[in-house]
């Protein structure tokens, strides 16, 4: 019986991740391979052109969210670390206060969240429409519907992942390691990129992966902050499986972006070095 | 010595614009649900009214989709916690076959994007015939939220001593009674943390509900489906609610962690 243990308590987990995780992947992919139509059904034909023809319809929109995905990482890192740095370092004792802030954004539904931007930024809000009664701005003036709304509409819903794992690495470095950089002639400058910085590789990694994944995928940004002319590959793929009911395209798009987001890791991972790698995964 | 003093307080001034940054949407989001808003969009402020609170429950299908969130999240959360906690056990606390391949789909888990996770979903659904109802999304919740359980509670299990378990059943408990008075007490704060975290992803879920929820609406698909006619201001004051609730959990539970320690 003690033997059994652990199968049992494993059991119902492995049963819903095998039935509702593995399974519905192979559904997918099986799907991907179909040919027909919502009306009289779909067949499995092996059709691998489905690959090709989604691609040659929706490259654009799957350039567009890597490159989106990419700058909103991009901007995530710059803006992000900076403060991670300041609360790990000089936080003190509020450093618990200050993650706490950085976290009230999850507080509110993340829809809401990016439905409130489109709110601030409206061509005629309160803040827009306030700086042109003033004639501060030009009247036909506009951030929605740009490409800086969405990837600004990313960079912020997706900011604390990317700020979380820096700190927790940067919070590790023992300032004692710091100060014999510093006793040992080292600028704060050389300090910085010669002993924090390399410790702190494993999260910044950490948090790019955390970041670019989810943020390349989102469908919301675009939606709610893009208008018609940003797109994103998260878009297509609802639109093609819930209003075009045009699964084998949808379930193509699905499979691709999977791939490409999994080349991207670990190209990103070679080019980091393995035992970084393994070291955020350790974590 | 003056140049460092002065880079730590632009990086604090810099830190405290992060936040403000951070926390615009949600002082906009309260604020506009106090406005006396009189057109139909509720984009310039009017004047201050506490109408929208005495009015919370008029627009029947928003209430709907509200306690359908809410029913979601307390059933999804309460599967996910039991066989999150149970599966938490087995990976930090005893070796078997097959463990690395269920850490390796833990991880799958938490790192498939939301909208693979979705339409990989539906692709069963669809190929099943299963129709899409509250159940679908319920399953599809407590697939999303199981890992975090699992890791919350497994971080909490390898913390704990062995031998205190042995000394409740040299003592003459059973096995039940071990788990239920000593085991359970020790790795509750854990399983909290997992189960508050499941029932806000649940809640805060649009992207994988979306593609398995058939007619079913919930309170994030409600609200995205309003954008385009303008959301209404009971939304906001549902958001302020929830965001109040959220915020006066966490704080006690902060001061109650402080306290234990």
């Amino acid at each position: 019986m003690r033997r059994l243990t652990p199968y049992l308590l494993a059991l119902p987990s492995w049963m819903w991740l095998a039935i509702f995780l593995v399974v519905p992947m192979v559904a997918m992919a099986s799907v991907s391979l179909q040919t027909g139509n919502a009306i009289d059904g779909f067949a499995m034909t092996f059709s691998f052109s489905n690959y090709g023809d989604a691609l040659s319809r929706y490259s654009p929109q799957l350039l567009r969210s890597l490159l989106y995905g990419g700058l909103a990482t991009v901007a995530m890192l710059i803006i992000g670390y900076p403060v991670a740095y300041w609360i790990a370092f000089r936080g003190g004792h509020r450093k618990s206060v200050y993650l706490f802030l950085l976290l009230l954004p999850f507080f509110v539904s993340f829809v809401l969240r990016t439905i409130s931007w489109n709110f601030l930024l409206s061509d005629n809000g309160i803040l827009f429409g306030t700086l042109k009664g003033w004639g501060l701005l030009p009247a036909d003036f506009h951030v929605l519907a740009t490409t800086f709304a969405v990837v600004g509409g990313l960079t912020y819903n997706f900011l604390p992942f990317m700020i979380l794992p820096i700190y927790v690495a940067l919070e590790r470095v023992d300032p004692r390691v710091v100060e014999a950089a510093q006793d040992l002639y080292a600028t704060r400058t050389a300090a910085f990129r010669r002993v924090v910085l390399p410790l702190s590789l494993p999260g910044v990694f950490a948090g790019v992966l955390m970041t670019f994944v989810p943020a390349t995928a989102d469908p919301i940004n675009a939606q709610i902050l893009g208008g018609t002319a940003n797109t994103m590959i998260g878009n297509i793929i609802q639109t093609e499986y819930l209003t075009n009911l045009d699964y084998p395209t949808a379930s193509a798009l699905s499979f691709t972006l999977m791939a490409v987001l999994l080349v991207g890791i670990f190209i990103y991972a070679r080019a980091l070095g393995t035992e970084n790698v393994l070291e955020a995964a350790a974590r | 010595m003056r140049g460092i003093r002065v880079g730590d307080r632009l990086l604090h001034i810099y830190t405290w614009l992060v936040i403000v940054w951070l926390s615009s949407p949600i002082a906009v989001m309260i604020l506009f649900g106090f406005n006396d808003k009189q057109s139909k969009s509720n984009t310039s402020w009017q004047g201050f009214t506490l109408r929208w609170y005495a009015e919370l429950f008029d627009i029947s299908d928003l209430t709907v989709a509200l306690r359908n969130s809410l029913v979601i999240a307390l059933i999804s959360t309460v599967i996910t916690v039991v066989i999150g906690t149970m599966l938490g056990l087995a990976l930090g606390r005893h070796r078997f076959r097959g463990k690395g391949v269920t850490n390796f789909l833990v991880f799958a888990a938490i790192s498939t994007p939301e909208l693979v996770m979705g339409a990989s979903l539906l692709s069963l659904f669809v190929s099943g015939s299963v129709p899409r109802d509250a159940n679908t999304i319920i399953v599809s919740h407590v697939l999303f939220s199981l890992s975090f359980v699992v890791v919350t509670v497994r971080a909490r299990v390898v913390t704990l001593d062995p031998s205190l378990e042995e000394a409740a059943r040299d003592l003459g408990a059973t096995a039940w009674g071990t788990f239920r008075q000593v085991t359970l007490p020790s790795i509750m704060p854990g399983v909290l943390a997992g189960a508050m975290l499941s029932f806000a992803l649940s809640i805060d879920d649009y992207v994988v509900t979306s593609f398995v929820n058939g007619s079913t609406v919930t309170f994030p698909l409600w609200i995205v489906g309003a954008v385009k006619t303008g959301i209404p201001p009971q939304v906001n004051v549902m958001g302020t609610l929830i965001f109040g609730v959220g915020v006066l959990i966490a704080i006690a539970n902060a001061v109650a962690a402080r306290r234990r320690n």
